[in-house]
């Protein structure tokens, strides 16, 4: 029997099978509720027939490549993971699907997600990208410190009382830090922090006609609080510690304080990790009295490009990823304190999801706290809480975060690093063409 | 003796690779060109056309341009220096008859097959780091607060590990040298009354003068060009007070997604790197003609 014929037409048969199932190309970051999905995701293949070939890389690598792809129009992936600072940009290049097909889907339900976060994901009043989670930041604080202090902390504290807090819950004996706070390089690191801190100080990155402001008194009065803060309470070495760095601090009780993303919560709170998960409190992050407090709003999310050929797919993948359906899903298997948080209203009203998260009210409130229309004290021209929503930013603010990093080791004085920054954005302003 | 058909189809048998390899660099250098004199950024469209020398001015007048040309001579000479020096000390170390001889020269050349981005992270968070490194616990061990190296010596600390990576190499060279010195020569000048300082400087450096000169140009052409190891351990910082030319143009270009101003960075990285050649070759290079 020859066996050629067989073999071809088998061959032929699979070619033909693969090229007519649809497969999407699906980009994202690699922590651990993206994961979660990429293993859920199954289910999604079994129900549509749609393949997954998941490209899953960490954040900084996953930027470049997006943005790389999406900016030369490669095509190479049908759907990206991407957050409130791409999203209104690249929408407005017209880089982005808008997903109109999730906006008319009764049961997809929209008007669930929260306002603050869908806001930052849309352009001209039509969403952009739908929200896998979302987390504003807030404050951590051990209560077996403060109560050691003799202070109580207050559900919406100051940055005076911060400042008092920190340097009395500071030991350095016994090797605890009264605050730890991001101090590596980085616009998504010491820069998200920094900006956010600085509009509780009334700051802003540019005025109406785009000057850069760090010449202002404001952002002195920033950069000093946050500059003397460290050096009375903060750790050795803060100027290399971003969110993992200090997470890892916290978790070994070496911080009274911390001051970050609110999906760090479950982190601090999980008495597997943590050596301090039953002596945790949580705040607000703090204000001046001036109206805005230092917290952000950030949304990993998902987004349909321009370039794909499997619109249609996608935008069933998303809405399978992003539904209330899938929140259930991942509560069934791993519990509801585990599901993707801060991107519905309805999960915050789930009376089982509140019993599992001690910490879901705060991080509602932190959400709540925050305006990327309108993010400081004063007007701006921008829209964006912690970063500044226009292209140019990542590079400019990488940048200003080298300088301020740098005032944090002791390299420069805080009027030194303001100068540069100011010197520095206005030429990177000029260059793109918004100072004239 | 090669005949005029033989040498044609010679030249017509080559072609095909000359073509490739010229095309090979022709190509993206002539795209660098094209795209300097361009404005061309990745995120903006809206900056289309001819720049004229807009991308040139706008990286030479980089705040941290001069800092980061100091930084790159400070890091090429400074590896050059441990090197050399350590490289020469370790070739008369393991050239000795000494017992365990060959696992000994193993493990100093090991470094070398470690990868730089490998090599950075290891002395980043095994040695370096003031809370969980090597060096910061040696230092809490005798009662001192430990070392924020990459902070508080940055370049200095990416010399360090820069210059481990590339010791191997330079001993290998110098231990073949080293082996190249004929043994009657050693024993004539010892029969002559020359102390081991003698029989160093007299003999075994001017013999191995042309694998210095080696050592030193092979090695600046990939030391200017340093990018993992500050990528990995110190991002350039604090401040710019690592960032060197090949890292300011991965900032210009990548981070901040200029192509045009990335690429005017290259050539002017590519002019810089062609200048300390020549200097050098001018300098060292002689010890090669003989």
């Amino acid at each position: 029997m020859k066996l050629t014929p067989i073999l071809v037409g088998a061959f032929t048969v699979a070619l033909a099978s693969s090229a007519s199932a649809q497969t999407l190309t699906i980009a994202t970051v690699n922590n651990g509720d993206m994961v979660r999905m990429q293993g859920l995701s199954p289910a999604f293949t079994e129900e549509t027939g749609i393949a997954l070939n998941w490209v899953v890389l960490e954040e900084n690598t996953l930027r470049q490549n997006v943005t790389t792809d999406i900016a030369t129009n490669g095509g190479q992936y049908d759907v990206m993971t991407i957050g409130t600072y791409e999203a209104p940009i690249w929408a407005k290049q017209g880089w982005l699907v808008p997903l109109d097909a999730l906006t008319s889907d009764a049961a997809y339900d929209v008007d669930d997600l929260l306002p603050p976060i869908r806001d930052g994901l849309s352009y001209e009043g039509k969403l952009y990208a739908a929200p896998f989670y979302g987390e504003s930041s807030f404050i951590m604080y051990r209560t077996d410190l403060m109560e050691k202090a003799g202070l109580t902390m207050p559900e919406a504290p100051t940055w005076e009382f911060i400042g008092e807090a920190a340097r009395a819950m500071t030991d350095r004996a016994a090797d605890i830090n009264g605050i730890c706070l991001r101090g590596k390089a980085g616009w998504g690191e010491n820069m998200a922090f920094l900006t956010a801190m600085s509009n509780s100080f009334g700051a802003r990155w540019f005025d109406e006609t785009w000057k850069p402001q760090f010449d202002q008194p404001e952002w002195k009065a920033t950069l000093d609080t946050y500059l003397s803060l460290m050096a009375d309470a903060g750790p050795a070495g803060a100027s290399s510690n971003g969110f993992n760095e200090n997470l890892t601090l916290f978790q070994q009780g070496k911080c009274g304080m911390w001051i970050d993303a609110t999906v760090a919560a479950s982190f601090v709170t999980n008495p597997t990790d943590s050596t301090v998960a039953d002596k945790v409190g949580f705040a607000l992050a703090p204000d001046t009295g001036l109206g805005k407090r230092g917290n952000w709003l950030w949304a990993w999310s998902l987004a349909i490009p321009a370039s794909s050929q499997n619109q249609d797919a996608a935008a069933k993948f998303i809405n399978w990823a992003t539904n209330k359906a899938y929140l259930e899903t991942v509560a069934a298997q791993d519990g509801w304190a585990n599901v993707p948080p801060g991107t519905r209203i309805s999960l915050y009203e789930n009376a089982e999801y509140q019993a599992a998260a001690p910490f879901a009210e705060m991080t509602m409130g932190s959400i709540y706290a925050a305006d990327p229309t309108q993010p400081s004290v004063k007007p701006v021209p921008y829209t964006g809480v912690q970063f500044v929503a226009i292209p140019e930013f990542a590079g400019i603010a990488t940048n200003v975060g080298q300088l301020f990093s740098a005032a944090l080791a002791g390299q420069m004085s805080a009027d030194d690093a303001l100068a540069q920054a100011q010197d520095a954005t206005t030429r990177d302003m000029t260059r793109a063409g918004y100072i004239k | 003796m090669a005949t005029a058909q033989t040498r044609t189809l010679a030249r017509v048998m080559m072609a095909p690779a000359v073509i490739v390899l010229l095309v090979w660099m022709i190509v993206p250098l002539v795209m660098t060109l094209w795209f300097s004199f361009q404005n061309y950024s990745l995120i903006n469209p809206m900056m289309t056309g001819f720049a004229g020398w807009g991308n040139y001015l706008y990286v030479i007048g980089d705040p941290s341009f001069t800092q980061s040309l100091i930084n790159t001579l400070i890091l090429v000479g400074g590896v050059l220096l441990i090197t050399v020096v350590g490289g020469i000390f370790l070739a008369l170390l393991i050239d000795q008859p000494i017992w365990g001889q060959g696992i000994l020269r193993i493990i100093v050349i090991s470094p070398f097959f470690v990868m730089p981005p490998v090599a950075a992270l290891i002395w980043k968070n095994g040695f370096m780091h003031p809370g969980y490194g090597m060096l910061g616990h040696l230092w809490k061990a005798f009662g001192l607060q430990p070392v924020d190296w990459f902070n508080q010596y940055p370049l200095f600390s990416v010399i360090v590990i820069v210059a481990w990576q590339w010791l191997p190499f330079a001993t290998l060279i110098f231990l073949t040298a080293l082996q190249s010195l004929s043994e009657e020569q050693r024993e004539a000048a010892e029969m002559d009354g020359a102390n081991a300082v003698n029989r160093f400087y007299y003999i075994i450096l001017p013999h191995m003068a042309r694998s210095v000169t080696i050592v030193i140009l092979i090695q600046t052409i990939f030391l200017l060009g340093i990018f993992a190891e500050i990528r990995v351990t110190t991002g350039g910082g604090p401040g710019y007070a690592s960032t060197n030319i090949a890292f300011l143009v991965f900032r210009t270009g990548i981070l901040s997604n200029d192509i045009g101003a990335g690429s005017a960075g290259g050539v002017v990285a590519v002019i810089i790197a062609n200048i300390v050649a020549f200097f050098l070759m001018r300098a060292v290079g002689k010890n090669l003609d003989a």
